[in-house]
């Protein structure tokens, strides 16, 4: 049988480089004896050894999840804990996957001696509660503190992070942490009348604790799960509880009971309703008429598209601008931003006018149905082609922005768009690219929708397609300029 | 009025807002000697829990409770008797160095009655965010509550300084918040929603190192969230995992948050005054984490006609009982996707199950090292030494055995 003794109760090194030796030395587990030195031993486990240990080169290797885990759980107050850990590496040796095997009893606990050391560290982060001596800026804030397990190296860095400006201690049983704005010093644990035992501002955190719970809401099973009676001492605002716990019933009860009393009056009441709206159309000198259009179908409820749809996004550009351009839909950025053709394919349009010589602030840009319509996959909406009773229900916009504006031409981009334009289902590949004239005087230009470019797979192709969109809006180039050259 | 009594009530004032996530932000520190505060990049802190079982990581305080709104479900609306009061910036500036320096708190949430107009409000909230931010360099967690309606520029700024924004959707009904709330008008909600979300994506696009740098100024790093009241109006289950579903899809919330309608005092007379329904608030909970975590589809959580969730068992449970065809699922060959849908399964656990799975085939006996409740799950389970009796799965009874034990009622003597 081998006794190692080692330096400390957290002794992480002297554990490991026994560990080694041991395991080298073909020491099973069960031939081992682990105790921690108490103070008037100096020297690292010599103790006795049935054989001496042989020094020997070379490592063998394990998982380095292990290296980590095994610096958690020698933090354990669990006397196990070391043999337990030798057990593993013993195991480990010969079983590389062991951590891996979550239904292994010892793999099993070594995962819940940390798992603990971890919630112990975090409620230390937590349950700290400093107190301060003295007066800003020559202050010193000390906490008192009773962690479960020999967590206060681990836990120290935290709190030198967070208050590097200010001078802290925390003492605890064990070992205390000191700060003196540039590295944390550890000394031996202290007694707690050593702590300060009152600070100017407890009252004032007693009475937001008691303020801020809800006593309709009485939940202390939830409570104590999360918060447990070992923490309470040390807590300044424990003591409430217990009383808010017995008011909480009558309060809520008498709440209940209450008769609703009489609304105050209404003191001066600003104008609530007096907001500013907050997507300011982009101003165009004489578009009232077209303003009110908008305010007046940002309300509209003719189909069933608003409900989900963050806004109504509606037309924009200049009141007489003599192209206007119908698309199908707003899409996920255009819903957002309350703004037609912002998004990809936006993007596409813009870039396929520019190389047709079109200036994007000439031409009125809206499309046939002004509600994103789309199914929630997760955090995608999936757009969905408009039905046709939704695209008939949003027609009468479309009519009445044609009316205000008064185009010369109308470029209808895609079947959606040319079928609110016609009133009918009009097949994109036969009419595109040839100008149309329709009874009302409408001229009409059919092409493709830009988001139809988006989704073509082969480069190719795109390529092809984006050139005979080009082609197409070079017709309505030559419109503009002739339109030019007449003014 | 002193500093401690306007805590008094404008904490009281904001005890109904359900949020209190201290999570999901960018890691900061003061190492720099500079100013005070850090924030972790995944983990909030829960400083200190309250007896109704909900943490207090933040200060959470209103800058004033008075309010030009009148919403019913709100014990700060216009026509309350609630007593009034209002911080001073530099008070809440203080209060939350103060507190926070002694570890009290992970940083402040501050929210703020309507007053004046909406950019007036947010102006005034953004201020005290840059004084903490700018004056006090303080690099703890700050949540501002985004008022609909306020100036591009001021919500621009808001999202400089703070770690998170809200909008608080109040009820999932447009008709019921038109009755409870005349002067909220959803669509501004969801339009300054839409506006957070594109301002979040611009910022984490612009985050991505480009050869020149960052392109994007920093905003909200920890998202944006909302808040839900349940029961205050007529609203369904289904339809609330329906709208929250929504939510997350359109604007990319990190949370909503439920919250039981519960009696407040001075109460509007057309309101269910009774105790808040707490369980049905958990339910939903935990039904949004099978939306967001588990793979469930919003429209297959709610089964019943009703559209409401049983609350005698969870919505996994439920919904398992009605997809019995699916089961049992053989443990050690399922899918993670069918494995995520038996009851008692948690995310961890079948990450362990899948791990282990590997290396050794899982056995009955092996159930509780996983942390899985082995009655819930074993009917829905074959397992090498286990298969649920053939006509379990069947039975009737099946639904009765997951039912809480019906008490015997005591009687006084």
């Amino acid at each position: 049988m081998h006794t190692i003794t080692l330096n400390g109760e957290t002794d992480f090194d002297g554990w490991r480089k026994a560990a080694r030796l041991l395991a080298m030395n073909g020491v099973a587990p069960e031939d081992v004896t682990w105790r921690v030195a108490d103070g008037d031993e100096p020297e690292l486990f010599p103790a006795t050894l049935d054989v001496p240990l042989q020094e020997m080169r070379g490592t063998f290797n394990v998982p380095a999840h292990f290296v980590d885990l095994a610096q958690h759980v020698i933090l354990h107050r669990n006397p196990e804990r070391f043999a337990l850990l030798y057990r593993m590496l013993w195991r480990l040796r010969s079983n590389h996957d062991l951590l891996q095997l979550s239904t292994d009893a010892d793999t099993s606990k070594l995962e819940s001696m940390a798992k603990a050391i971890r919630r112990d560290e975090h409620k230390m982060h937590a349950f700290v509660r400093f107190r301060e001596i003295g007066r800003e800026p020559q202050s010193h804030f000390v906490a008192w503190f009773e962690p479960e397990h020999h967590i206060v190296e681990l836990a120290a860095p935290f709190f030198a992070r967070r208050f590097a400006d200010m001078a802290w201690s925390i003492l605890t049983p064990d070992l205390c942490a000191h700060w003196d704005g540039h590295d944390v010093s550890f000394l031996p644990g202290v007694d707690k009348s050593m702590a300060p035992s009152s600070d100017r501002l407890e009252e004032t955190w007693r009475t937001y604790y008691a303020s801020i719970f809800n006593p309709a809401r009485l939940k202390t099973k939830a409570m104590q799960k999360e918060m447990p009676r070992k923490y309470w001492r040390n807590l300044p605002e424990a003591g409430l509880i217990k009383p808010l716990i017995e008011k909480a019933e009558r309060v809520t009860s008498e709440m209940i009971a209450a008769e609703a009393q009489e609304p105050k009056k209404p003191q001066r009441r600003e104008d609530a309703m007096a907001r500013s709206h907050s997507i300011a159309p982009t101003e165009y000198p004489d578009d009232t008429s077209l303003a009110a259009l908008r305010d007046e179908a940002a309300d509209c409820r003719a189909c069933a598209l608003w409900k989900d749809a963050t806004q109504t996004v509606f037309g924009e550009g200049p009141k007489h601008a003599s192209v206007m351009m119908v698309g199908e839909q707003p899409g996920d950025r255009e819903d957002l931003a309350g703004k037609p053709f912002v998004g990809p394919a936006g993007q596409m349009l813009d870039k396929a006018l520019k190389e047709a010589g079109i200036i994007r602030e000439k031409v009125y840009v809206t499309n046939a149905v002004k509600h994103f319509k789309f199914v929630p996959r997760g955090k995608f909406r999936l757009h969905q082609k408009p039905a046709t009773p939704e695209i008939k229900a949003c027609r009468p916009w479309y009519e009445r922005e044609k009316a205000l504006v008064k185009p010369e031409l109308v470029v209808a981009m895609g079947a959606t768009a040319a079928q609110s334009v016609f009133g009918k289902i009009v097949p994109v590949g036969k009419t595109r690219g040839r100008v149309i004239d329709l009874d009302d005087g409408t001229r009409v230009l059919v092409t493709v929708h830009p988001s139809y470019l988006l989704r073509l797979p082969d480069e190719e192709a795109r390529a092809t397609e984006y050139a005979n969109f080009v082609e197409d809006l070079r017709i309505v180039a030559a419109h503009l300029s002739e339109k030019a050259r007449a003014a | 009025m002193d500093v401690k009594r306007k805590l008094e009530i404008l904490a009281d004032a904001a005890k109904y807002d359900a949020s209190c996530a201290s999570s999901g932000t960018e890691k900061r520190d003061s190492r720099d000697g500079k100013g005070m505060g850090s924030t972790d990049a995944g983990m909030g802190i829960c400083h200190s829990y309250a007896p109704d079982g909900r943490c207090i990581s933040l200060l959470k305080i209103l800058l004033t409770n008075a309010c030009n709104y009148d919403c019913l479900y709100c014990v700060n609306r216009a026509s309350s008797n609630v007593t009034r009061a209002r911080f001073t910036v530099d008070e809440v500036v203080q209060l939350t160095l103060d507190f926070y320096r002694r570890n009290y708190i992970e940083g402040l949430f501050l929210s703020s009655g309507i007053i004046r107009s909406a950019d007036y409000t947010m102006e005034q909230v953004v201020a005290v965010a840059r004084k903490l931010r700018e004056e006090h360099h303080f690099r703890g967690y700050i949540h501002l509550k985004t008022i609909p309606e306020a100036d591009d520029a001021l919500i621009a700024e808001a999202g400089k300084y703070a770690d998170r924004l809200s909008i608080n959707i109040e009820v999932p009904d447009e008709g019921s918040l038109k009755n409870l709330a005349p002067e909220k008008d959803v669509r501004a909600i969801r339009r300054t929603m839409g506006r957070l979300r594109l301002k979040l994506d611009e910022a984490r696009e612009g985050a991505k190192p480009t050869p020149r740098g960052r392109t994007a100024p920093r905003f909200a790093p920890a998202g944006q969230s909302t808040q839900m009241i349940v029961g205050a109006d007529s609203a369904n289950d289904a339809t609330i995992i329906k709208t929250s579903a929504n939510l997350y899809g359109s604007y990319h919330l990190k949370r909503v948050y439920y919250s039981a309608f519960s009696p407040i005092p001075d109460a509007s007379r057309s309101l269910p005054l009774r105790a808040p329904p707490l369980m049905r608030e958990h339910r939903l909970y935990q039904a949004d984490w099978l939306m967001r975590f588990y793979g469930f589809d919003p429209d297959e959580i709610v089964g019943s006609e009703s559209g409401m969730l049983p609350l005698d068992m969870d919505p996994k449970l439920a919904w398992a009982l009605r997809h019995r065809d699916r089961f049992p699922l053989d443990v050690n060959r399922a899918s993670r996707e069918d494995l995520l849908r038996v009851p008692g399964f948690g995310a961890r656990a079948v990450q362990r199950i899948i791990e282990t799975r590997r290396i050794s085939s899982i056995r009955v006996g092996d159930l509780a090292k996983l942390h899985i409740p082995r009655n819930k799950a074993l009917p829905f389970i074959v397992l090498p030494d286990h298969r649920p009796a053939v006509h379990l799965l069947d039975s009737a009874q099946l639904a009765e055995r997951f039912k809480p034990k019906a008490k015997q009622l005591g009687f006084a003597f």
